[in-house]
């Protein structure tokens, strides 16, 4: 029973992981992953590990694929040509990623059981308790969960500093808007403006 | 009380630091209350320091003010201290007291000058670095002072550096001053692989105890000391620059090239003159040296037009007498010169370079003459700067230089030969000088005037120096030599009597040359008609300049052009080329790989990853 | 038959190859970075197997760190992808090759 159980859920994380590679439209892409992690987040919690499967739907296919699909909607960019002229590259892609994960399989693929003879139910039930995990963060990886609050605020203001148009590049889009009204061409605009992404709608 | 002996050194530092950076800014009149006030000061503190030394009984004067450890390198410590001592006394009160007057006439001499303000900073620098010099209480603080009055010197040798021959002039004080500085570093450093420290009191102590007299060691350290101080105080060889040295302006000639910085190897060699007492080989050296540099300055002055070079060969003349003196032990007698020495000629030079004022930047004495009446002041003080350096009693360069003579009688006759005809020489061209330039009629038709008062007053108050100073040694007024500790020379009657009769005799042969019937314009010197090729010998100094550019320069230039040319060039550039060539060949080659797709990195770092996990596997 | 942690390591161990082979062939720069996000989750999969499988709470708090650099990677990512476009209006990794040698 358990067992059909994980096959049907890994096939599903599976499915998600190949639909998100070969999808054609990103918007398909970013659908399929979610579908993965919603996937995986029941293998998590098969694992007794809820909080993290909680942690797991809301933060990443919450949070995060809403941002991925913001920014895909955002830049039209659901369409990016396929063909490469990198011709090796998915062939080499291909036989690397296999050795890959032969190596990795002949590496950690020692049958190990789930329940081995040290862990006993008691400890299984610690590890699906968020407050032992609370009390873990807060006591002995105090310093590293200070730390990743620190990074998120840095973070935040990097993603702020880098997507805020700068003064030169505004007095450009005027600029070139207003070339664009005298001339009334495309060929002036794209002499006195090189990026023409500068005339879209932009953030 | 005593450490206030650093403020002597930061005053002229402080001027150094406000003229440099604040100079152009504060304008030439700020700039001349700063530079000579600064200086001022300093021989004010000096001054006061020195008079309370004299209040201590003898065996107590010396006071050292360590500041810091400079060099801390495991045993080999050096503190960067001061030590005032009876014989740094005389070193600082000359110093600031001359380098003020000068700097006070500079104020004159150098006004409307576009470099005005740095002319005062590099002032102020060479005397804080004189000072350093003489207060250094080892040898490396001393040697400190030692370069840094180099330094100055090139800068100030070279302050016109527009004119070729400035610079030329100050390249070449500077190389040979080099040469000079190697040998004394050498000798630093077996000084302190001999005795283990730096410092002077320790050496003077460890060499007395462990040294006997004639040691090679002992004799090896002074030899090496020796080559610095010829480089510095300008004795053959080394003695080449300072006569080029007057492209500087004429101040600067008096402070360093005549007043302090050339008296550098004198005090040093009177510093160690334990050293020196114990290696009686080096003293016959330096004796040797001291009086062949008397003569050879002294009969070159004779035949020199310029009058700076005239007084440049008597001040290297000069001091060959007071090495000679060192060399024979008589250390107080070459100090006691070297005080006198420093008024008098630091009074010549002013005085020339008022005359030089005068008439309008011209330095050939054949174009002066008759100046005695347009410039009373300067011509009144020449005169007893110039009795002096005759050594006419009861001036000063009377007492000073008989003391050496006397030395030179009682020890060693042949030194006393050669001193005693240098003296009859400088007697001679310097009585030539002023008839030449005073006397007789206007050789040329500029309208001579005399100098402003701020150039005067420092001539007159060198000059009341320069006629007492000697009494600062005569037995019963004064003790020069006692109060450094030496043997107080008694009056030789008989060698004063010679000297005396000596000098008279030189001015008067200078007067029936050049004073009885003046030089006329366009007229050949009388000197040069009466001697002919000889006087040409002179005048083109022995061609020791041409001697040392065919003998030294010349090979040492092909030398260098070979070794710049084909080995520099061919096969170390060729080499090095060659390297550059094949890199950059191979990185030609090498950057197709950075296609600048990204994914293609991605793709080598998974490479890696996949090859890496075969290793860490298969260990 | 059980299941194993080898089960869930195999699984972790196919779904970041799926992730590489996503990075590798894809010219979508926003793909591109979603396939790293499915790397990382094959990563933390593989944490918590080895966690539940050694009976300790360690490998849960490697995925909660890793979490949250997922999250500011996202941020910045996401921000420079925009900036980029700007510039350049291309959404394709092939077509930002000005590093070429």
């Amino acid at each position: 029973m358990e067992s059909i159980f994980f096959y049907a859920t890994a096939a599903i994380a599976l499915i998600g992981a190949i639909g998100m590679v070969l999808s054609r439209n990103a918007i398909h892409s970013a659908l399929f992953l979610v579908l993965n992690f919603a996937a995986t987040s029941v293998l998590y919690l098969m694992l007794n590990a809820p909080l993290l499967a909680v942690l797991q739907v809301t933060v990443y296919a919450g949070a995060i694929m809403v941002l991925f699909l913001f920014v895909i909607m955002l830049l039209n960019a659901e369409n990016v040509s396929v063909d490469s002229h990198l011709r090796w590259q998915p062939i080499a892609a291909l036989i690397l990623g296999g050795l890959l994960l032969v190596e990795t399989v002949v590496t950690v693929g020692r049958p190990l059981p789930l329940n081995p003879a040290g862990v006993t139910p008691e400890t299984l039930n610690q590890l699906a308790d968020p407050r032992v995990l609370a009390q873990f963060l807060f006591t002995d990886y105090l310093l590293p969960f200070e730390v990743t609050s620190l990074l998120l605020l840095v973070a935040m203001v990097g993603a702020v500093v880098l997507t805020k148009a700068r003064p030169a590049q505004k007095r450009d889009q005027r600029r070139v808007r207003f070339a664009d009204q005298v001339e009334g061409s495309e060929g002036a605009s794209a002499v006195m403006s090189e990026p023409q992404g500068e005339n879209r709608p932009v953030a | 009380m005593f450490d206030l002996v650093v403020l002597v050194i930061l005053l002229p530092l402080l001027g150094v630091i406000v003229n440099a950076f604040f100079g152009r800014r504060l304008g030439e009149r700020w700039v001349s209350y700063i530079g000579p006030g600064a200086v001022g000061l300093s021989f004010l503190v000096a001054l006061i320091l020195v008079l309370s030394l004299a209040g201590l009984p003898v065996d107590q004067r010396h006071h050292e003010t360590i500041l810091w450890t400079w060099i801390p390198i495991g045993n080999f410590q050096v503190d960067l201290g001061f030590l005032l001592d009876p014989l740094s006394a005389v070193m600082i009160l000359i110093i600031t007291g001359v380098g003020f007057l000068i700097h006070i006439y500079s104020v004159g001499y150098m006004h409307g000058d576009p470099r005005f303000a740095r002319y005062f900073t590099y002032l102020n620098l060479f005397v804080a670095s004189m000072l350093t010099l003489v207060l250094g209480n080892n040898f490396l603080v001393l040697f400190m002072g030692w370069e840094l009055v180099g330094l100055c010197s090139y800068l100030l040798i070279g302050f016109w550096f527009e004119r070729v021959s400035a610079s030329d002039a100050a390249v070449k004080a500077f190389v040979v001053n080099r040469i000079g500085d190697f040998g004394f570093i050498l000798g630093v450093m077996l000084i302190w692989t001999t005795f283990g420290t730096l410092h002077f009191t320790e050496v003077f102590e460890a060499a007395e105890k462990s040294l006997q007299s004639g040691a090679p060691v002992a004799i090896a350290i002074t030899l090496l000391l020796l080559i610095g101080a010829t480089g510095k105080s300008a004795q053959i060889p080394l003695y080449v620059w300072l006569p080029d040295a007057m492209a500087g302006p004429t101040p600067v000639s008096a402070l360093i090239h005549a007043a302090t910085m050339v008296t550098a190897g004198v005090y040093m060699m009177a510093r160690s003159h334990v050293l020196f007492e114990l290696a009686p080989f080096t003293g016959q050296v330096v004796a040797w040296i001291g009086a062949a540099t008397a003569l050879l300055a002294a009969s070159i002055g004779v035949a020199q037009y310029d009058i700076k070079k005239v007084l440049a060969y008597s001040t290297v003349s000069q001091l060959g007498f007071m090495v000679a003196a060192a060399g024979m032990g008589a250390f107080g007698a070459a100090m006691f010169h070297l005080t006198t020495h420093a008024f008098f000629k630091g009074l010549l030079f002013l005085g020339a370079g008022s005359v030089i004022h005068g008439v309008h930047d011209e330095q050939d004495m054949r174009k002066m003459g008759g100046l005695r009446s347009s410039m009373p002041t300067t011509f009144w003080t020449f005169v007893v700067a110039a009795l002096a350096l005759a050594g006419i009693p009861p001036l000063s360069g009377f007492f000073s230089k008989d003391e050496i003579l006397a030395t030179a009688s009682s020890q060693n006759i042949g030194i006393y030969l050669l001193l005693t005809i240098a003296a009859f020489l400088t007697a001679f061209y310097i009585g030539r000088q002023v008839l030449m330039v005073f006397f007789g009629q206007a050789r040329s038709d500029v309208h001579a005037h005399e100098s402003p008062r701020v150039m005067t007053i420092p001539l007159i108050v060198l000059a009341v120096f320069a006629a007492i100073a000697g009494f600062f040694n005569l037995p019963g007024v004064g003790s020069f030599s006692g109060w450094l500790g030496e043997q107080a020379g008694e009056l030789n009657l008989a060698v004063a009597a010679i000297s005396t009769l000596l000098a008279l005799a030189g001015l008067g042969l200078a007067w029936l040359l050049y004073g009885r019937s003046p030089v006329q314009q366009d007229q050949r010197d009388p000197l040069a008609v009466r001697l002919g090729p000889v006087f040409t010998l002179l005048e083109r100094k022995w061609y020791v300049d041409e001697i040392v550019d065919l003998t030294i320069a010349r090979p040492f230039k092909a030398l260098c052009s070979f070794l710049a040319g084909e080995m520099d060039l061919g096969i170390v550039d060729g080499f090095v080329n060659g390297v550059a060539w094949l890199v950059s060949l191979f990185s030609r080659w090498l950057r197709t790989i950075q296609t600048g797709f990204v994914r293609s990195y991605a793709l080598a770092m998974l490479l890696g990853a996949v090859l890496l996990i075969v290793y860490v596997a298969t260990r | 038959m059980a299941v194993s942690v080898t089960n869930y390591t195999v699984l972790s161990a196919m779904l970041f190859t799926i992730g590489i082979i996503g990075v590798l062939t894809r010219r979508n720069a926003i793909i591109v970075f979603m396939s790293i996000e499915l790397m990382l989750n094959a990563g933390n999969l593989a944490f918590i197997a080895f966690s539940r499988a050694f009976g300790s709470v360690d490998g849960q708090i490697f995925v909660f760190f890793v979490l949250t650099v997922a999250a500011a990677e996202v941020a910045i990512g996401l921000a420079l992808i925009v900036t980029i476009f700007r510039s350049k209006n291309t959404a394709d990794i092939d077509d930002i090759s000005t590093m070429r040698g």
